[in-house]
């Protein structure tokens, strides 16, 4: 606890960003009590309304509290952030830890299959793999999983090969320790801080790639609020209410702004090396 | 101008109060204090100590390579009345190369790898003489001969990678001498090469600097390379000079306990009952430097005095800075090695 | 020297077919990712049993996986990539009908990303630490956090709708009417250089970084070089091999992230081919473009490969 209130003090822009997304991750939760209106809830004598007293950022096309909307996406954004990278460490970090601990021709096949994904433009594959599962928020964060999965490969095989040819690994097998006790003593707590620094950069991608597939009608469905699928509404309507469009693309930027700060802490706070910058 | 300069008793450098500072404000700790000695023309001197007693620093400081924005460079280092400190970095720029020169310790990683060894001799001789890139390359060629490198012309064309680390460290002498400096400061030149290598390295630094009356600046923590290499001993410890003297005179009989302990700790070729001495502890770093001798606590003979400051004592013949030197003799080695 | 530099190229090409092959094998099992039999879900909904079975023949479906896959792989080398679902036109002239204008704002992008990447990245690692480099990273941070589809519409916003000064969406092919093609990319190419510029900046900055702290930069510095010398000549020959990978990936990157810039401006590019067809279960489409843009990258990478071994004199020839 100490620990973390002294790197909170020496780190402001990581203690900003954590304290962003708790407050976030709080809103989220509070959205269904917080908000002032219903987020489906449509009303034609009020639509695309001009900020005001009653609805502090306006309504949209159908009519709908634009500030209400905005709260109850949180969720949908944190939760497809949360998911595309799970579903990325699930499939990625197993089989590069494994690839680079059993090395050979095992090795020399899972990293040219690594790169060959890693060839892919993301979102296009996201595209076409959600394409395939079938369109909806969690198909698609799926496939951004799946698009995120050869570079948490590569990032888990480079850290288990450098820690492999740590003297106490050999030392730890001369013991006759099992492979499995090796990778889950010795190499996991070692190679995973470069990880964990990659997985926090990913959920501002994950967000984005929400986003974006959300304003591609490939993500959140309507009528449930999405930032992206907010932005792809204020877009058709740019020309009458213009102003719609700020809220919803703030929300991603300083989302993503903080997941990536947050990462950026996290690498300075776990690495040693980094500390004297 | 001083009467000195005019009757050619100048040294060709003189260091006086020089003073490194690491950082700024109050974070500020002395990694080098109150540092002087001279090199007169074609001298040969001998820098040694531990690591982390400022030998790098007081070579690096010498040729304005130390960062600008987070060290502090104070102090005097007089070359024809000029002092260096007070150049501005153009004309600090036309002495590095040309009248100062530097090699380092790797020679692998002090070469640029994506260019040819001809090039990086080539353009010093550019950035510092007016000539056409025929000559340039024609004396390029020449100086590689000069270290000793077989087949000049065509090792001209080739990339670092492809040499050896000892043809590495004759190439990066080569560029160091091509604009013939008058003074050469050798940072380790040859901590990072074989054993045998070694010996043909520092032969041919001896061999070039008489030849071209180049003086020589020797920082090494291998006391066995200035006995065989220098003139003269210069002894550092956590920032300050110790002791400075004549070769002969210190390894013979060192006044400073530090030289002293150095020079025990030098391995010998015959056979030894008793087991090699070592100097106990470990150089303070410059943050948490002992008020008074800063050798004291690592010091077998330390006594009241020591508690207190001690000056650089001027001896005559040599300089010590050790309270109790008049009263000590202390052993050193006993024959000059490989003299 | 010339020669082995040509035998180089040519092991790297040919290094590139087992890539090539793989990536063939995740077009195609793309498809086979859809749960269920995908003679169904080709079919639609109120499909005859007749109508299932026919589409279950004539895609080859009712065949074994590996003779589907060779059979798509040998079409596939031949140009063939199927035909489209819905409009049953040739997939391949529809790609070659799309390519144009995504590459048109992708190159357009790239060119922008180094125009304005390059002189900023250096920029900042010249000037570690001070407050040039302060704001050039938080400017680089907010490019990679930049949702681009969203700079795009506030691109469409005030340029196009508010100033006037550009069109807001559409294309126009380069070859009939250039003027209007440059015009028609210049707002998808900057809302796209956002993030391209973020990239190049941090990573030719670390690049810089990181040589500039070599020891031969002391080196250069110690023979009396001026530091002009060693930054033009030295320190960015050396960047220059991290640079042109760089390039590699913000060609991948731009290529993905034209999908949702090009929904924007409704450019008819390989994006909006591919959502369309994505929404509409067109999935002949769906493999073609996916498969057509990683041959495009692919080939760069090996172009990229190709010209660092000619770069890098360390690379073992």
């Amino acid at each position: 606890m100490t620990a973390l209130l002294s790197w909170l003090r020496r780190d402001l822009r990581g203690a900003i960003s954590l304290g962003f997304l708790a407050a976030l991750t709080l809103l989220a939760v509070l959205a269904p009590l917080i908000a002032p209106y219903s987020p489906t809830a449509q009303s034609v004598a009020e639509m695309l309304a001009e900020p005001s007293g009653a609805h502090w950022l306006g309504t949209d096309d159908l009519g709908r509290d634009v500030l209400s909307r905005l709260l109850h996406a949180i969720g949908a954004s944190l939760y497809a952030s949360v998911l595309a990278v799970a579903v990325g460490a699930a499939i990625g970090i197993p089989i590069g830890f494994v690839s680079g601990f059993v090395g050979g021709w095992f090795d020399e096949a899972i990293s040219r299959v690594i790169d060959t994904l890693l060839s892919f433009p993301g979102i296009v594959l996201a595209v076409g793999v959600t394409g395939a599962l079938g369109i909806g928020l969690t198909n698609g964060m799926i496939a951004v999983g799946i698009v995120f999965s050869p570079t948490l490969a590569r990032l888990a095989r480079a850290q288990t090969l450098v820690i492999k040819h740590e003297l106490y690994v050999d030392a730890a097998r001369c013991f006759g320790a099992s492979p499995w006790r090796i990778i889950r003593r010795h190499i996991m707590p070692n190679a995973i801080q470069p990880v964990i620094v990659q997985l926090t950069l990913l959920l501002a991608m994950g967000l984005l790639a929400e986003a974006s597939l959300s304003f591609l009608g490939l993500g959140v469905q309507p009528p449930t609020p999405s930032w992206g699928a907010m932005l792809a509404r204020a877009y058709s309507y740019m020309e009458i209410a213009p102003e719609q469009m700020y809220a919803p693309g703030l929300a991603i930027l300083f989302t993503a702004l903080a997941f990536n700060a947050l990462g950026e802490s996290l690498r300075i706070a776990l690495d040693p090396t980094m500390r004297r910058r | 101008m001083m009467p000195e300069q005019i009757n050619g008793n100048e040294p060709l450098l003189r260091v006086s109060g020089l003073n490194v500072h690491f950082g700024i404000g109050a974070a500020a700790v002395r990694a080098i204090a109150d540092v002087g000695f001279t090199v007169r023309k074609g001298e040969r001197v001998g820098i040694v100590g531990e690591s982390g007693c400022g030998k790098t620093v007081t070579g690096l400081a010498l040729m304005g390579l130390l960062p600008r924005h987070t060290t502090h460079v104070t102090g005097q280092m007089l070359m024809d009345g000029r002092n260096l400190l007070e150049l501005g970095p153009r004309a600090m720029q036309r002495v590095r190369g040309r009248q100062i020169a530097m090699i380092f310790q790797e020679p692998m990683n002090a070469l640029d790898p994506v260019f040819t060894i001809g090039e990086q001799i080539s353009e010093t001789l550019r950035a510092h003489f007016r000539i056409g890139r025929a000559e340039a390359r024609d004396r390029a060629v020449a100086a590689l001969e000069a270290v000793g490198i077989p087949l000049p012309a065509r090792r001209y064309s080739e990339y670092p990678h492809q040499l050896s680390g000892g043809m590495r460290q004759r190439a990066m002498i080569a560029i160091a001498l091509a604009c013939e400096p008058r003074l050469l400061i050798a940072d380790e030149p040859t901590t990072a090469l074989d054993v045998t290598i070694q010996a043909q390295i520092i032969d041919l630094l001896l061999e070039l600097s008489s030849r071209t009356e180049t003086a020589l600046l020797f920082i090494t923590h291998d006391l066995g390379v200035v006995a065989s290499a220098c003139t003269r001993l210069l002894t550092m410890y956590a920032g300050e000079i110790v002791e400075d003297a004549d070769v002969d005179a210190a390894l013979v009989a060192p006044r400073h306990p530090y030289t002293s302990g150095l020079l025990r700790s030098l391995p010998r070729l015959t056979p030894r009952k008793s087991r090699l001495p070592s100097i106990a502890g470990q150089v303070p770093s410059p943050a948490e430097m002992p008020e008074g001798c800063r050798f004291a606590p690592r010091c077998a003979h330390r006594g009241p005095l020591c508690a207190n400051p001690v000056p650089l004592i001027d001896l005559g013949d040599r300089r010590v800075r050790c309270a109790r030197h008049a009263e000590l003799t202390l052993p050193g080695c006993a024959e000059r090695r490989l003299a | 020297m010339m020669g082995k530099r040509v035998r180089l190229a040519l092991r790297r090409a040919a290094q590139v077919i087992p890539v090539l092959i793989l990536a063939t094998l995740v077009v195609f099992l793309l498809l086979h990712l859809v749960p269920g039999d995908p003679a169904v879900t080709l079919a639609g909904e109120n499909a005859t049993e007749e109508h299932i079975a026919e589409i279950r023949h004539f895609y080859g479906f009712d065949q074994p996986l590996a003779v589907q896959y060779l059979h798509w792989l040998a079409n596939a080398a031949q140009g063939d990539l199927s035909h489209s679902l819905i409009s049953s036109e040739s997939v391949r002239t529809s790609i070659l009908q799309h390519f144009p204008a995504t590459l048109l704002i992708v190159g357009l992008a790239m060119l922008l990303s180094i125009a304005v990447g390059v002189p900023l990245g250096i920029l900042a690692a010249t000037h570690q630490g001070g407050p040039i480099d302060t704001a050039v990273t938080s400017l680089a941070s907010l490019g990679v956090a930049l949702p681009n589809f969203w700079l795009a519409m506030i691109l469409v916003g005030w340029f196009a709708l508010q100033l006037n000064l550009l069109p807001a969406t559409g294309a126009a092919a380069l070859t009939e009417d250039p003027v209007s093609a440059l015009r028609h990319a210049i707002l998808p190419a900057v809302a796209l250089s956002a993030g391209g510029i973020a990239e190049v900046v941090r990573q030719l900055r670390s690049a810089l970084l990181e040589v500039l702290s070599s020891q031969f930069v002391r080196t250069l510095y110690a023979k009396g070089l001026p530091p002009r010398l060693i930054l033009w000549k030295h320190v960015l020959r050396n960047v220059g091999v991290t640079l042109l990978t760089v390039l590699g990936i913000l060609f991948n990157r731009l290529l993905g992230a034209t999908v949702v810039v090009e929904a924007v401006f409704a450019i008819p590019g390989m994006g909006s081919l591919i959502v369309q067809a994505a929404i509409a279960k067109d999935f002949p489409v769906v493999q073609g473009v996916v498969f057509a843009m990683v041959l495009v990258v692919i080939l760069t990478n090996l172009l990229i490969d190709v010209l660092y071994s000619m770069l890098d004199p360390r690379v073992s020839v």
